[in-house]
């Protein structure tokens, strides 16, 4: 490695970097004295260009940043580089619904902080080693919890922010010493050595397994899983719209783009798996015996946080908490789709591992949280909207929506009906291509339950969705005086909700650009 | 050409949906003018697919990664409810000329709802049929909970949880089908072909057919259809009884029967004569018609009896598809027609043309008001529809019927004679809510006689939805051959399993 290479390497970082300061520099030495709105469009907008120069810069082709001992640090390529550019897609869109906040006099401070926390959700996705992913990890929470403390005159947003924060820093602490015991038994940091080290054999599972509970609680908490899900609601309740936005969408990414690189690495040996049949076989077996206790964690989370989350919705009577719930319950069918990794399984019941069969179970589970954060991001524009015009989040500021801006009902209406799953939306197609990919990589009663208890769950998701529609179409209001947006927010929402539907309607466009990532 | 049905029907809810808000007569005349496009279509269509079988209208690649392909086809049971939907589209916009409140509104979610419903006819893709039959659930929702009457929002809220989880069961069956067949496929011709093997369509069948069969009023699934009819707004509850629950009947048969017809295989064992899912399912048809049956006969509400009778009749259409011989069917399928006509009547007359203007339904109020007098018109179509529903013969519903008793007859000669016992109690609920509702001779209450001035004249929207409804029953009622050289050839092919 010389330091060209990692310039190289870390140019979408650096840009963003570049353009956080730059955001910085321009709000805090140019318009001070400029009207809020000015402010606002300009930070939003030289953030919206750091971001696209960023997008720019994203290596497509397979190449990895080796440390200084050959091992892999950063990946590029695949889908690294898809979720790389949601994370700057997504990013892109929460700017653009920042432009009519005004939640906060300092939002050069916030755009910057912004842009640094995206530049964490890069690293992650692309990350090939522990402490890189570590690095990455608290580079994204660390922004995540000021810019959920950035609305200094709510209470909310700072008991949030703490509580963030708590629960942030121990999960961080959990992670870490899982990693530490990763570093003891294998006696390297990075994940392509952990996966040789354990091919050769010779680990403790029990030891093992300790280390993997660990990581996993780091990461359930980042992905917002049962059990370390406690953050979410009062978060996405307390923080300011569009940083409520950005930590349900972009960190979810960047989070669950790690889960896949773990996953990847963790579920399938490596190497060409070339030999007598006999040593294959022996290694399958080995296989199973040590990383199969990681995908056994992962479904005790999905179908946890698939019940939980969903049930828990159904009482709550704040559209944020709702939609945090909701976001536990959505975390739980990915989680059961990252489950389902063609790993060691399909050894033994193919005999090779199936290359198409790991493109689709990819494809499924990118699809899934690139569509579910591009429609939560809509449904946190709709909401900021109308908190801003009645001042609460509960269920009965919706009241007579329809009315008072129909163009916004109907983007809620269909954004909504996507997240429980109504084709011909995005939502539904999401959950089926997932579905079908755990039970293509899974045949077996285990998996079956657990689709079927995932389609039952969508199910009862239908009545909380529909708790809000109802109040926007249907119940009478008190107050029908109309909500007046922001234009750009009006066409940044209408293009989510048109996205939805026209992604829905023809799922093949999303799915073939996610799968052009590996020709 | 078929196709156009759908697409009209969508693009006329969008365009309803865009329409100005205060402008209830030009929603209107929109709204009449897409639905009787909608019906021409599906009568030419109809005629054009006379003797022809299965015609492919549109095989394109949806998602080709998945296998799933965007097929319309018809064969004669497809081009039979797609005539029906036709007509209960143009009749329930008629019967909602009145509608003054978000007028725009409600057509662009019944559009929806049409649309949704031609598709899932059409479709001869089952995800393609799944994304139909979704799309048809919501527009429920709305056109129950905004226009509704009577507990409303509850009876919307119910419709659609049970639609949902019975679609839900459906997803499952049809995940499952298609990781199972491995062919890669998701259409209904590669899927009934897979060879799905016995021991899985064992328990497809069932989760499938009760999928469907929540939507089709199968006992005791049935409980959302008289809450949801009596909440629904007159066009709603006409298009519920009238399409929507031929949709879950129209499933079972195409999805369920025609997927999984292993499913209906002796399990090899029996208890108390039960010994297959077929055994079941024709036993809860039998419940649910004369289950439905007495409990219309003890109702206060009118329009009650009318949503209990849905639940009678469309057992007896449960019952023709598991009698699985060529005549029980054929007679499920025409009793789909059938009662989707003559509940689409009985709705209208009591939602429309007796509550509008009496404002209440129950016979208590009803008996006092001497309707047979002072609408007669009304009273002389519930007589019709009444003999309609009845079966009398002249009327669709004595042949179709017939047909689903000979066939059941022919299977398992108790399952007639239970249905039996619900076409006699038919005729006396019938009876009885014709009687009080319109031909009472008790005195005029008082309070009642203070309105009595205040019924307004029948517009002519209503004479002809009537006109319309009470043609095709007697039509098909009089010459039946005219749907039955449709549906007999396509039956025949569904039942010895080329499904083409």
């Amino acid at each position: 490695m010389n330091y060209a290479d990692l310039f190289r390497a870390t140019l979408p970082e650096t840009t963003l970097e570049i353009a956080a300061l730059l955001v910085l520099v321009v709000d805090l030495a140019f318009l001070r004295k400029a009207a809020q709105s000015v402010r606002n469009t300009s930070a939003a907008f030289l953030g919206i260009l750091g971001c696209a120069a960023a997008a720019w810069f994203v290596p497509l082709e397979r190449v990895s940043l080796d440390g200084p001992d050959g091992s892999a640090l950063l990946g590029a390529g695949g889908f690294t580089a898809c979720a790389q550019l949601g994370i700057l897609a997504l990013t892109v869109l929460c700017l653009a619904l920042l432009i009519d906040s005004l939640f906060t006099r300092h939002v050069g401070e916030f755009v910057a902080v912004m842009l640094m926390s995206a530049a964490g959700g890069l690293i992650i996705a692309a990350a090939q080693d522990l402490i890189v992913i570590f690095i990455g990890l608290e580079l994204l929470s660390l922004g995540l919890y000021i810019l959920t403390a950035f609305a200094k005159k709510s209470a909310k947003s700072a008991e949030a922010a703490i509580k963030y924060y708590l629960f942030g820093g121990m999960s961080a602490a959990f992670l870490l010493f899982g990693f530490s015991y990763l570093y003891g038994i294998f006696g390297t940091t990075s994940v392509l050595g952990i996966t040789g080290a354990l091919s050769e054999g010779g680990a403790t599972p029990a030891l093992l397994f300790v280390a993997l509970v660990m990581i996993a609680a780091g990461l359930g908490f980042k992905v917002a899983a049962v059990p370390f899900h406690l953050w979410a609601p009062d978060t996405y309740e307390g923080a300011p719209a569009p940083a409520a936005a950005f930590i349900a969408s972009v960190s979810k990414v960047a989070s669950f783009a790690l889960l896949l690189t773990l996953s990847t690495h963790w579920l399938l040996p490596l190497g060409p798996l070339s030999g007598p049949r006999e040593t294959l076989g022996a290694r399958v077996a080995d296989d199973i015996r040590t990383w199969m206790p990681w995908a056994t964690i992962l479904i005790i989370l999905a179908a946890v946080s698939m019940a939980l989350g969903n049930l828990a919705a159904l009482a709550q009577t704040s559209v944020r908490r709702l939609l945090a719930y909701s976001a536990i319950a959505h975390a739980g069918y990915i989680l059961l789709g990252v489950a389902f990794w063609p790993g060691p399984a399909f050894y033994v019941a193919g005999g090779f591992p199936s290359r198409a069969l790991f493109l689709r179970s990819t494809n499924a589970v990118l699809y899934y949280i690139l569509t579910y954060a591009l429609t939560t991001i809509g449904a946190f524009g709709v909401v900021g909207v109308v908190e801003r015009a009645t001042g609460s989040d509960k269920l009965d500021s919706f009241l007579g929506l329809h009315k008072r801006n129909p163009v916004l009902a109907a983007v809620l209406l269909v954004l909504f009906l996507s997240l429980a799953g109504i084709p011909p939306l995005v939502g539904f197609w999401a959950k089926f291509n997932l579905f079908a990919a755990v039970l293509a990589v899974g045949a077996g009663p285990v998996p079956f339950t657990l689709v079927a208890l995932a389609v039952a769950f969508s199910a009862v998701s239908l009545y909380y969705y529909l708790q809000v529609l109802k109040r926007a179409y249907v119940m009478p209001a008190a107050d029908e005086s109309p909500i007046r947006t922001h234009p750009v927010t009006t066409i940044v929402l209408v293009l989510i909700a048109a996205a939805v539907v026209i992604l829905g309607c023809f799922p093949s466009l999303l799915g073939d650009w996610i799968q052009s990532f590996y020709r | 050409m078929l196709s156009f049905a759908i697409y009209l029907s969508f693009a006329g809810a969008l365009i309803e949906a865009l329409l100005p808000r205060r402008n209830a007569a030009l929603a209107r005349t929109f709204a009449l003018l897409v639905a009787v496009a909608g019906l021409a279509i599906a009568v030419a269509g109809f005629f054009a697919g006379a003797g022809q079988g299965l015609v492919v209208i549109t095989d394109m690649p949806w998602v080709a990664s998945m296998g799933i392909r965007y097929t319309l086809a018809a064969d004669g049971i497809s081009r039979v409810l797609v005539l029906l939907t036709g007509l209960a589209a143009v009749a329930g916009v008629l019967f909602s000329w009145n509608i003054e409140h978000r007028t725009n509104e409600f057509f662009a979610f019944y559009f929806a709802l049409i649309g949704g419903v031609y598709g899932v006819f059409l479709s001869y893709d089952l995800f393609l049929l799944f994304v139909f039959y979704e799309i048809a659930i919501v527009p429920k929702y709305f056109l129950i909970a905004i226009w509704g009457s009577t507990r409303r929002e509850y009876g919307a809220m119910k419709l659609a949880l049970y639609s949902f989880v019975g679609s839900a069961m459906v997803l499952i069956g049809l995940l499952a089908a298609y990781a199972t067949s491995g062919s890669h496929s998701t259409g209904l011709v590669a899927l009934a072909h897979a060879g799905l093997p016995l021991s899985f369509q064992m328990w497809a069948f069932p989760l499938v057919f009760v999928g469907f069969g929540i939507l089709a009023g199968l006992w005791p699934f049935h409980t959302w259809a008289p809450t949801g009819h009596v909440a629904a707004p007159t066009a709603a509850s006409m298009l519920l009884a009238g399409v929507v629950m031929k949709l879950g009947a129209y499933g079972c048969l195409r999805v369920a029967i025609g997927l999984f017809p292993h499913g209906l295989d002796p399990w090899g064992f029996s208890y108390f004569g039960i010994g297959s899912w077929r055994d079941v399912f024709a036993l809860l048809a039998v419940i649910g018609i004369v289950y439905g049956a007495l409990v219309a006969l003890a109702q206060t509400d009118f329009k009650f009896v009318i949503g209990y009778s849905s639940v009678s009749h469309m057992g007896f259409v449960l019952l023709g598809l598991v009698t699985l011989n060529q005549i029980g069917v054929d007679g499920a399928v025409l009793q789909m027609f059938s009662h989707g006509v003559i509940a689409g009547l009985l709705f209208a007359i009591v939602g429309r043309i007796v509550y509008d203007r009496t404002h209440t339904r129950q016979f208590a109020d009803l008996e006092h008001m001497h309707l047979s007098k002072r609408l007669p018109f009304a009273a002389w179509a519930f007589v019709v529809a009444g003999m309609a529903s009845m079966g009398l013969p002249g009327f669709s519903g004595f042949i179709a019927e017939l047909q689903v008793l000979i066939g059941a007859w022919l299977t398992r000669p108790i399952w007639t004679a239970g249905a039996g016992i619900g076409i006699v109690v038919g005729v006396a609920y019938t009876w009885r809510a014709l009687q009080k509702a319109f031909f009472s001779d008790l005195p005029p209450a008082q309070h009642i006689h203070d309105h009595a001035h205040a019924l307004a004249p029948i517009t002519w929207p209503e004479i002809a939805g009537v006109s319309l409804l009470g043609a095709a029953t007697l039509l098909v009622g009089v010459y039946p051959r005219i749907l039955l050289d449709q549906i007999e050839p396509a039956v025949k092919a569904l039942l010895a399993g080329g499904l083409q």
